[in-house]
């Protein structure tokens, strides 16, 4: 079993339920309050404000609403859900809980990503014991009225089904192909319902930030990313695996935490993430300067970068639902183009006119899949645009 | 395909419906239950699906061609899915590749004659500090060399089940 390289990790410092009590004893707004307060976003990547989420589904008025919880984790690089679910599923269906209680849900359904089925036993074992204990089913807790329960739906195989409209669309039987917005989940979700979508590390601060205070949590990470986050660290480096840092935290202080210094480039997000150079490792992880959803991957000196990009593009290419052409299409061009330079028979103008092919994507395709797919190769392209160049057959 | 084998199916349909639910939701569950014991979903397991559902039998078919988990054709005792993700890709995945291929003479997307081994490739399975990583069905074996592909072949044929697997290259969480 895994654990963290930063000990102790702020989630095995919480007490069983303290969270889930605090918030039983508040009135909903409170709670709402107190999660807005705490300026939480979201952990999977996106960085929406969690309190002003749930509050939009706190105010729908429907028959029933729903909280998912999304294990979905597929992006290249992030294992953080796996290891927060492995050791502290109870933080997260604490935190599940407490946005039942707080939006007025009483269904919860965790999507888990088909690759993680080994976990569904463990977690099926973690929901009895919790059922067995009050903590789920009818009057949760003693406190009339809440009642609340959570099952787990197995996703089948799709990356796209991270993104949250194509996660519901999933849930509801269908192609994993994301949806137009407006409507927005908390207001039209599954089943046609106020849903709130959050990812497996948001439930558990969520949970953490009921016992230790929203106050506590903003005086961590910088003004407009509070807080802690888990980082899955991968790739070149002596200590690959878990880490807990506030956010804000520079690229060159994980890099010297994980044993990773002398690395040519760091890949921060994921597939979907940026690619940022030694040159620029003083820069800040957070969702005003780096953001990410927990992937870092280290590029050591002698990593070819172009490989990199054309592993992540392969991956695009695979994982694209193929509704919107600019991803459906734009994805293969931009392969081909990797392996053009690859093959060293790409101009530099087919260079240029791809990257603009890129920038395209990224304000034309319908879901953040398409939008961020070309983000890899273009920073690969314009901070390595020497190695890429002039190859021979 | 034998009548007792579409009653058989049709059986199991029914009773997983039952189980599951007959509404639209259920539709992934139902194929999901479908896939793990017959190893593939048939045309006419789509067929008896859509008419428990309700729903047109090319509405099943749209399902099973979108996710990489559900599988038209019959897939082997064993699927074996190896991670070619870059994390995995920098640790080696190459090597484990070709010595899965070597090792069953079949390439990635073919299922051995003999029924008992599907070679795939798999996107990111969340094992990237610990690669190269491989499922096999369920279960997750990290740290793979070429060596270990060996073994793992070897206790899969040795096996019952999935679980008579033992302690060979276990994968850790």
């Amino acid at each position: 079993m895994i654990s963290s390289h930063t000990e102790p990790l702020t989630f095995s410092t919480i007490a069983p339920n303290a969270g889930l009590k605090a918030a039983l004893s508040m009135k909903r707004s409170d709670l709402i309050a107190e999660i807005t307060n705490s300026q939480l976003k979201g952990r999977g990547g996106a960085g929406f404000p969690t309190g002003v989420k749930w509050n939009l589904a706190a105010a729908a008025q429907a028959d029933r609403k729903f909280v998912v919880c999304n294990a979905d984790e597929g992006e290249p690089g992030t294992f953080k859900d796996r290891v927060i679910l492995t050791e502290h599923a109870d933080l997260v269906f604490e935190g599940m809980t407490i946005g039942g209680y707080a939006i007025g849900a009483k269904e919860g359904i965790v999507y888990l990503r088909a690759e993680y089925t080994y976990l569904r036993k463990h977690l099926e074992q973690v929901l009895a014991d919790r059922r067995a204990k009050g903590l789920l089913g009818k009057n949760v807790c003693g406190h009339d009225g809440f009642d609340f329960d959570i099952h787990i739906h197995m996703g089948a195989g799709a990356y796209i089904c991270g993104e949250e409209t194509a996660l519901i669309e999933s849930l509801e039987g269908h192609r994993g192909e994301p949806r137009n917005r407006p409507p927005f989940p908390v207001d039209t979700g599954f089943l046609g319902r106020p849903t709130i979508v959050n990812n497996v590390e948001t439930f558990a601060w969520v949970t953490a930030i009921l016992v230790k205070g929203s106050q506590w949590f903003k005086s961590h990470g910088t003004a407009r990313s509070t807080g802690f986050k888990i980082f899955s660290v991968s790739g070149d480096c002596d200590k690959p695996g878990i880490y807990e840092f506030p956010m804000g935290i520079t690229v060159s202080t994980l890099l010297e935490a994980v044993g990773g210094l002398g690395a040519k480039a760091v890949q921060i997000g994921g597939a979907s993430g940026h690619c940022v150079p030694a040159a620029e490792f003083e820069r800040t992880i957070a969702y005003e300067d780096v953001a990410t959803g927990g992937s870092i991957m280290v590029f050591g000196p002698d990593r070819d970068m172009l490989r990199v990009a054309h592993n992540f593009l392969e991956f695009f290419v695979e994982e694209s639902c193929g509704q919107c052409t600019p991803c459906r299409d734009g994805n293969p061009k931009i392969l081909e183009c990797i392996e053009m330079l690859d093959h060293g028979v790409c101009s530099s103008k087919y260079l240029q006119e791809i990257c603009e092919l890129g920038e395209t994507m990224q304000v034309s395709s319908k879901c953040g899949l398409g939008q961020s797919s070309p983000n890899a190769f273009l920073s690969i392209v314009k901070h390595f645009r020497n190695e890429l160049m002039g190859r021979g057959l | 395909m034998l009548v007792t084998e579409q009653e058989r199916l049709r059986d199991d349909i029914a009773s997983w419906a039952q189980d599951i639910g007959s509404d639209r939701s259920a539709l992934i569950p139902i194929l999901q239950e479908i896939q793990g014991k017959y190893g593939h979903i048939s045309d006419f397991a789509m067929q008896i699906v859509a008419d428990k559902l309700g729903i047109h039998p090319v509405e099943v078919y749209s399902v099973v061609s979108f996710y990489s988990f559900l599988e038209f054709k019959p897939a082997g005792r064993f699927v074996i899915r190896l991670c070619r993700t870059i994390a995995c890709d920098m640790l080696g995945k190459d090597k484990v590749a070709t010595q899965l291929e070597n090792d069953l003479g079949i390439e990635f997307g073919e299922t051995t004659p003999d029924g008992k081994f599907t070679l795939e490739w798999a996107n990111c399975m969340g094992m990237c500090d610990q690669g190269p990583a491989l499922l096999v069905n369920d279960r997750v074996f990290t740290r793979v060399t070429p060596d270990k592909v060996t073994q793992i072949l070897e206790a899969c044929r040795k096996a019952f089940g999935i679980y008579a697997l033992g302690s060979i290259g276990e994968g850790h969480l």
